[in-house]
């Protein structure tokens, strides 16, 4: 029983800490940070940008829980990394509609193709919605596990290998590059900016616990039925 | 020959010669490439550029490499000898590697189609056109080969290879269709070589997971 409770507090605390620092990070994006040139549709940089560091951070999470599942063959590894994964496709497609709502009020276009990060976001979104089409059409057992985990580790290589390419294909699809790059984020900018990677992260810890707790119970229930039952 | 390197040769050969009994698979490339360019006359406004035809002269590459993919392990599972091939005494990734092996000879065959009629029906066929077929073809065929085995454990075999190698493709088409319709294919070049050289390290590597049971 403990060993079950273990982690629930886990989940708990990460929760607690999550909502604390989503509240304090929302105050200090609209109270503390100063109006950027841009106008107030900047104020969106603060949330847009950490959450795709947060799905950048659970893909690569997801990744090396797939190597430790292949290398070490440790049990509950291919859970732990299909759970960073389906968190990482949540956070992706925030990613995508938080950069579209931004484009649609800095450019006027709901989409750019001259914005590299958000091109390189759909291409690894696409990668990874297969993930879960591929593991969902392959009977569950190791066979499952072993081809799940090798796809995750495609992933962690498509991601700078797509970067590049996207980089590369702008020379000849928008040989006119956004300039994105205005002045340097002030110090109260540059610091509301880490409470809300930190929230994102908190938030990010919170739900991957959360799921996972479910999941093992999930299994464990499973196991109990089949028990009773035979 | 023996070792490694002679189990490879052996079960490309194996490949190639079943190929070459059946016909299955290289004359229905081939049509379909031939068809695929067909249409494009008629996708293609008058005035069009021959960027645009190049363009799509690489849509009908992967279309065709992914035709030809769907049947990668197809001999296998008709006749129930995948698991005879696991039981045999090869290193997994010799599988891999001579199934990358076929499907480079096969596309490389319809290639040589899909170039003339190119050359006949659109536009001039260069040199830069020609080394970026030779690249983009070993990263469709190494990557190809590996998640084409992935398919064939899942339930919806051809229906997830396309979803499967498409993402992963797009680099590939980046750099070829860069090198095609640039001034400057170096850098392009050699960016295929570099997605060749990662991606064939990377399958060669976890093959034997996506077969083992």
């Amino acid at each position: 029983m403990k060993k079950l409770a273990a982690p629930l507090d886990n989940a708990v605390g990460l929760a607690l800490l999550a909502t604390v620092l989503i509240g304090v990070a929302t105050a200090l994006t609209f109270f503390y940070a100063p109006v950027d040139q841009d106008g107030l549709n900047q104020k969106i940089f603060y949330f847009h940008v950490p959450i795709a560091l947060t799905a950048y951070a659970t893909f690569g999470w997801g990744a090396w829980k797939a190597l430790v599942h292949l290398w070490k063959k440790k049990p509950g590894a291919d859970l732990e990394s299909y759970v960073a994964i389906h968190l990482g496709t949540i956070f992706g497609s925030l990613t995508l509609i938080t950069g579209a709502i931004w484009a649609k009020l800095r450019w006027g276009h709901w989409w750019l193709w001259g914005e590299k990060e958000l091109v390189l976001f759909l291409v690894i979104f696409l990668f990874y919605c297969t993930y879960f089409m591929l593991r969902y059409s392959i009977e569950a057992g190791p066979r499952r596990a072993n081809i799940s985990a090798v796809y995750a580790l495609f992933g962690v290589v498509l991601i700078p290998v797509s970067f590049l390419a996207i980089r590369l294909a702008e020379n000849y699809i928008h040989p006119i590059a956004f300039n994105k790059n205005g002045p340097q984020m002030a110090g109260s900018q540059f610091g509301t900016f880490l409470v809300c990677l930190a929230a994102m992260f908190a938030l990010a810890g919170a739900l991957y616990r959360l799921e996972l707790l479910g999941k093992r119970l999930d299994t464990k229930l499973r196991e109990l039925r089949e028990l009773v039952l035979s | 020959m023996k070792g490694y390197l002679g189990d490879v040769v052996t079960l490309t050969v194996k490949d190639l010669r079943l190929e070459f009994r059946a016909r299955d698979t290289l004359p229905a490339m081939a049509l379909f490439v031939l068809s695929t360019m067909t249409i494009f006359h008629f996708a293609l406004p008058s005035g069009s550029a021959d960027e645009a035809a190049l363009g799509l002269l690489w849509i009908a590459i992967l279309f065709t490499a992914l035709l030809g993919l769907t049947r990668t392990y197809a001999p296998e599972r008709e006749q129930s000898m995948f698991d005879g091939l696991l039981l045999s005494p090869v290193d997994r990734s010799a599988i891999w590697l001579a199934k990358t092996l076929a499907a480079l000879v096969f596309l490389a065959a319809v290639e040589l189609v899909a170039l003339l009629a190119f050359w006949l029906f659109f536009a001039h066929v260069g040199w830069s056109l020609l080394a970026a077929v030779a690249l983009a073809d070993i990263g469709l065929c190494a990557v190809g080969a590996l998640v084409a085995a992935m398919a064939t454990a899942s339930r919806s075999r051809e229906l997830i290879l396309p979803l499967l190698l498409l993402p992963l493709t797009i680099p590939v088409i980046v750099g070829a269709v860069g090198a095609s319709v640039t001034d400057e294919p170096g850098k392009y070049l050699a960016f295929l070589a570099m997605y060749d050289a990662i991606f064939s390290l990377i399958a060669w590597a976890t093959f034997e997971y996506v077969v083992a049971e």
